[in-house]
Order: structure tokens, then C-alpha cells, then sequence
């Protein structure tokens, strides 16, 4: 099958891999019709993570059709038309039945690596290293996918790929950024980055009743797509001083909760290189942490910091002080993608969103190679691709009718 | 439980069958000086493979037979002079001797439903990845086999000292074993009330002595790290039916 797959730094290549097949009895296997390229897949594109290999699989944000079951699944069926959330969870564990589903303690085949860093480890992930379990990613025409009736979610009738794609992380990432939050009706939420995430961080917060939203970019085009919803003002933090902006926006007092929608993703290390890892993770902090330090000291006493945003290793400088005196509660993790997807389903069957208004560029799986620069270098006013398999697909279906005819 | 006094009898009386087998043969050298004849071979095996070495072929055979002496614990010099330095009659292993291995899980199942698979020992090469097997001979003895750090094969008989379902199981070697060992695993109920919280301990006498132990360690090849993996496998298939891999298809795995 054709996939995409991490060749090195700046080095995405569509290559030619072998099939995926049923490996354990609650597996099933997906033909991919549509997949999305994530702002975390930047960080493994700009080599910054090093536990990944040459040829690894990309893509964590993927759904299509149920082609294949394993002997033990009992509910999801060959034909499903699924969207699968990014994080693999067990269902069964003592964190899965609490609904921390990113931490899922028996996903990761990797968590002895991820242990010696972090004490314990997290559930494992498609497409996103050697850490997180090397599971191959669902940039790729088909994918395995573990615990079959655990994880996907199967797409009412009616609904198009491009409306369901984004339950795979970033909705559910950005809801649970608000939710996070513990908004009150009225509160004001700062929101600094209005990339995909944040911008469902913004529509989430609006939906769990903040009376202001406060979207802080530099790119207008962001700003701008911010600005569609009620109740958000937008700062352009190249223009203006935020924190003093904020203070005035709010009388005086500060935002009740501030999320970081930016972060400093750079997870990952294997222990022959744990020294050099540090050293790297410490320079990559210094130009990053910028954020983290702002929304402390921007918050309210007594208000909450809700970060999405990922960090990996170890932050330099954080005011600890102003996070202490000012009385700060902080709420971060993985998504528990699993915990959000009735509910926001339910909102987009509902039309109260429609998740398609963040796509602005529409590609072929193929084009994936062209379209990591294209975003990366934030060109062409991209804010979010995505790639479906359909160009493939006719070609697979082209391979199969003349072997077909053939036959015949 | 049974005290190891009015017992120390009949551990005398097996020793001669289980510790003199064909495919094994008699351990002899005690365990000081087998570290000490890897360490003398290991230095014949470097100079004769040094380039200007004198009398390269007779240090590299003396080399790997003082290897093989250390390893196996066996001597055929000894044997022909009937000379034993193991001097170890007790089952388990000595007080003030050998290595510690402690490794805890959390599992999301009835201590009943894991017992259960422990106490079937046949089971236990499944979970633990160091054994080859386990066969019972009686209801309380069995003879296991396992891989030691330098991939040679060693072989023991065990019996269960201790047996409370649902809650403990505990095993000693006896007298005769390639390595000298003893273990329990326990069954507990967390203070939240759901599921077990199991608690493997091992304590053996590394063949070679601490320094091959201390090496495989290193290398992450050592019990620890085994077990510790063992148990992670374990809880996984214990809670899910199956364990973990990234693999894409059945061949990968």
C-alpha cells in the first residue's frame, strides 16, 4: 500500500509499505478515506523528536471504512465507517474505566522507554515515535487499529468524512482545553494560538458559556477565523502588549482561565541519547516557554491554566512564585479523546458547528510530501489540510478490475 | 507452613535425583570459585588472542574450559578425585547469598482469577519470559528450566512451601540446582478494594556470581528488567486478553 511515511528531518516521502493484517483478536483494519496533517506531525517533520525511525508510517488524525475484524471484536462490523481517536486505549484498565483514556496503561509497547523519562507511561499513539509504541499512523491507505470496539466511532449516515475527521484529536483536544477550564458563565478565556486546536479551544469555550474570548495570534488569516464566532476579541500579540491588554479587556483583574494552545511539543528520547535530548529540549524551551510564562503571569488569582499544547522534556525559567502567590491551578495532559466523542458528535449532527470551516486546503494523500512545507512554512494562509485516499482507491480498484478481467 | 528443620531430611534425600541427572551431570565447584574460573579463563581467552601470544592454542583451551567450569559448575577433576566444594545442602537459597528481584503490578482482576494461572505452573514460561518450563512431578514439587544471562540453559527442581489461594504462593529450590533460588508471589487487595495488586519477589544466587548478574543487568538483559517486562505482558493480557505490539501484520510480531 501507498503510505506516508518519515524518512529524517524536512524528509516526508509516499513510499511503498507492506499491508497492515489482523495481529491481535480485538484489531481491525481500516482503509483510510480521509486524514488530516496535525501541528504535532510538524514537530516529527522538523526532526525534532528523536525516537522516530526511517520509514515510520505518519498521521494520527484518520477514519475510513472497516475492511477487516479480529476474532474477538463483537460490535464494530466490516463496512463501519469509522473515525478513530489518536490516543489507543484498552477500555479495561484502571485508567480507561475512569475515563483518562490517554493514559491507557496497556498501549504502549513502548513504556518501559517512556518510564525511565516521565516515572510512568501513557497510552500509545498512531504515528508519533518510538515512545508513544511505533504504531504506524494513519497517513496511509490502510491502518491497523487495536481494540476495535474501544476506540472507533462510527459516522452517522449523512455525515461527510470532513465533518467527523477533526473527532480523531483536534475537537476533542480543543474542547477538553475548555473544558479543562471549568468555565463559569460570564468568565473571560484567553487563548493564546489560534491554530486548529485553538480555534476549537475558542468555539469550546464560547459553547461552555465564557462571556469573553480573547484570541491572541500573529497571523491575520487566524485572527480573522477566530474573530467568526460571538464574544472574541482578537490581539495580534506583534501589535500589542499583552498582558497589559489583557488586564484592561478585563477590568483590571485578569482572565479567569488561560489556555496555551502553542507548547513546546518535543517529547521523546532513547536513553543512548538522553544527555544531548536534554541539552536540545532546554534550547528548544528557552524560544518556547515564552508562552507558558506570559499566560502565568497573565492569569487571574486563582484562575486556571489549561494547556493542550504539548510539552515533552523541561521548561527553563517557569515563575513557579507567580504561579504559587497567585494561587494558579494547572490542567494539561493528552486528550481523552474517547470521553468527548458522544457529546461532540451529538454537536455537529446537531449543526450547532461544523468543523469543515477550519480546512483550507483540500490535497491527494500523494501530496502529503508538498503539503508538510506548505504548512510548515505557514504558506498560503494554510491553517489545516486534508488528504483523502480517493486518487488511490481508483487506482487500487483500477489494479483489482484488470486483475479481475484477467481472472476472467 | 512446614518448618525447614523437621523437613531437611528429605531435601537430603532427593538431592541425589534431582541434582545428578544425565543432561545436566553434578555440580561440584562451588560458587566463589566458579566466579573465580570465569575470571582466570576469561584473562587465558584475551592473551590468546592476543597477536604475539606463546602457546595460543593451550591458553585458549584452557580458557574455555575454566569458562565452562565456571559456568556449569562442574569439574571432571573433581569428579574423578571426588572432591565437591559446593557444600550447599539446603534448599533456597543461603542467607547473606544471592540477588533480590522485587516487581509490583496493578491488575484490574479478582486475586482468584490470578492465582489461579500461577498455581497452574505449566503456565508460568507464558508469563515469565526467562523460563523455558516448569513441570509439576508431584502436587508440591516441579522441575524448571530456564535461560540463564549467558544463554546457557539451567535446570532446577522447586517445591511450594507456602500455598494460601488466592493470596500467596511461594516455592524454593532444592538442594542440586544450577542456580540456588527461591520466590513468592502475592495476591493483595489494594486499599481502593478493586482488583489485585500482584508482588513478585525472586531471590537467587546468580550462576557466575554478582559480577555476570551485575553485567547482564547492564546489558538489560537482567532478571530485573525481565520481570519487570513479564509483569507488564501479564497485566496486559490479563485486563485486555491480549498484549501490546505495534507490529502491522503476524509476521512482524
Amino acid at each position: 500500500m501507498k503510505a506516508i511515511t518519515w524518512q529524517g528531518k524536512e524528509d516526508v516521502r509516499v513510499e511503498n509499505v507492506p499491508d497492515p493484517s489482523i495481529v491481535n483478536p480485538k484489531d481491525c483494519i481500516i482503509r483510510v478515506t480521509s486524514t488530516a496533517i496535525c501541528g504535532s506531525d510538524l514537530h516529527l517533520y522538523a526532526g525534532r523528536i528523536p525516537a522516530m525511525q526511517p520509514g515510520d508510517v505518519l498521521g494520527h488524525e484518520f477514519m475510513g471504512e472497516v475492511v477487516e475484524v479480529g476474532s474477538a471484536v463483537e460490535h464494530t462490523r466490516v463496512g463501519d465507517r469509522v473515525v478513530i481517536p489518536f490516543t489507543i486505549a484498552c477500555g479495561n484498565c484502571f485508567f480507561c474505566q475512569k475515563d483518562l483514556t490517554s493514559l491507557c496503561d496497556n498501549t504502549n509497547p513502548d513504556a518501559a522507554k517512556l518510564e525511565k523519562m516521565y516515572g510512568y507511561a501513557g497510552s500509545g499513539l498512531f504515528g508519533y515515535s518510538h515512545l508513544y509504541g511505533g504504531y504506524a499512523g494513519g497517513q496511509a491507505e490502510y491502518v491497523r487499529v487495536p481494540f476495535a470496539d474501544v476506540g472507533p466511532l462510527k459516522v452517522p449516515e449523512g455525515m461527510s468524512d470532513e465533518q467527523a475527521l477533526f473527532l480523531s484529536d483536534i475537537f476533542p483536544t480543543g474542547y477538553m482545553a475548555a473544558d479543562n477550564c471549568d468555565i463559569q458563565e460570564g468568565d473571560t478565556v484567553a487563548v493564546w494560538g489560534c491554530g486548529p486546536v485553538g480555534q476549537f479551544a475558542i468555539w469550546s469555550a464560547v459553547k461552555l458559556g465564557a462571556g469573553q474570548v480573547i484570541a491572541i495570534d500573529r497571523f491575520p488569516e487566524r485572527l480573522r477565523l477566530a474573530s467568526t464566532h460571538d464574544r472574541v476579541k482578537t490581539l495580534n500579540y506583534e501589535n500589542v502588549d499583552v498582558f497589559e491588554t489583557l488586564k484592561h479587556l478585563t477590568g483590571g483583574r485578569g482572565p479567569d482561565a488561560c489556555i496555551d494552545a502553542v507548547g513546546s511539543e518535543a517529547h521523546g528520547t532513547s536513553l543512548d541519547h538522553w544527555y544531548d535530548l536534554v541539552a536540545n529540549k532546554l534550547m528548544l524551551e528557552t524560544d518556547r516557554g515564552h508562552v507558558l510564562r506570559q499566560v502565568i503571569r497573565s492569569c487571574r488569582k486563582g484562575g486556571t491554566v489549561s494547556m493542550p499544547g504539548v510539552y515533552g522534556g523541561f521548561l527553563d525559567k517557569v515563575p513557579i512564585g507567580a504561579a504559587f502567590g497567585k494561587g494558579l491551578q494547572f490542567r494539561m495532559g493528552q486528550t481523552h479523546v474517547h470521553r468527548y466523542l458522544p457529546k461532540l458528535l451529538s454537536h455537529i449532527q446537531d449543526g450547532e458547528i461544523d468543523p469543515t470551516y477550519l480546512i483550507t486546503h483540500r490535497m491527494d494523500l500523494a501530496d502529503a510530501p508538498e503539503m508538510y512545507r506548505t504548512f510548515q512554512d505557514k504558506q498560503d494562509e494554510c491553517v489545516k489540510v486534508v488528504l483523502t485516499t480517493q486518487s488511490l482507491s481508483r487506482k487500487s480498484s483500477d489494479v483489482t478490475n484488470t486483475a479481475a478481467t484477467l481472472n476472467a | 507452613m512446614e518448618t525447614y528443620s523437621t523437613s531437611a531430611p528429605r531435601y537430603d534425600e532427593l538431592r541425589d535425583a534431582s541434582s545428578c541427572n544425565s543432561s545436566t551431570g553434578c555440580r561440584n565447584v562451588g560458587h566463589n570459585e566458579q566466579l573465580g574460573s570465569i575470571l582466570a579463563g576469561g584473562g587465558l581467552l584475551a592473551y590468546g588472542l592476543m597477536p604475539n601470544a606463546k602457546l595460543r592454542l593451550v591458553s585458549l583451551l584452557a580458557g574455555a574450559s575454566l569458562i565452562y567450569r565456571g559456568v556449569s559448575g562442574q569439574c571432571e577433576l573433581y569428579k574423578r578425585m571426588g572432591i565437591d566444594t559446593t557444600a550447599e545442602q539446603t534448599p533456597g537459597v543461603d542467607h547473606g547469598r544471592g540477588r533480590k528481584v522485587v516487581s509490583a503490578v496493578h491488575i484490574n482482576r479478582d486475586p482468584r482469577d490470578l492465582y489461579g494461572l500461577w498455581r497452574n505452573l505449566q503456565n508460568l514460561p507464558n508469563v515469565m519470559s526467562h523460563l523455558e518450563s516448569v513441570t509439576p512431578l508431584d502436587d508440591q514439587r516441579s522441575r524448571w528450566v530456564a535461560k540463564g544471562p549467558l544463554g546457557q540453559s539451567l535446570q532446577w527442581d522447586a517445591e511450594i512451601i507456602s500455598d494460601q489461594p488466592g493470596q500467596l504462593l511461594a516455592w524454593q529450590s532444592l538442594p542440586g540446582a544450577d542456580v540456588d533460588n527461591a520466590g513468592s508471589v502475592r495476591f493483595e487487595q489494594p486499599s481502593s478494594g478493586e482488583g489485585t495488586v500482584l508482588r513478585v519477589t525472586i531471590k537467587y544466587d546468580p550462576p557466575g556470581g554478582w559480577p555476570v548478574a551485575k553485567l547482564a543487568n547492564l546489558l538489560g538483559q537482567g532478571l530485573q528488567q525481565e520481570v519487570d517486562e513479564d509483569l507488564r505482558r501479564f497485566k496486559q493480557l490479563m485486563e485486555t486478553g491480549e498484549t501490546a505490539t505495534a507490529a502491522i501484520n503476524g509476521a512482524q510480531r
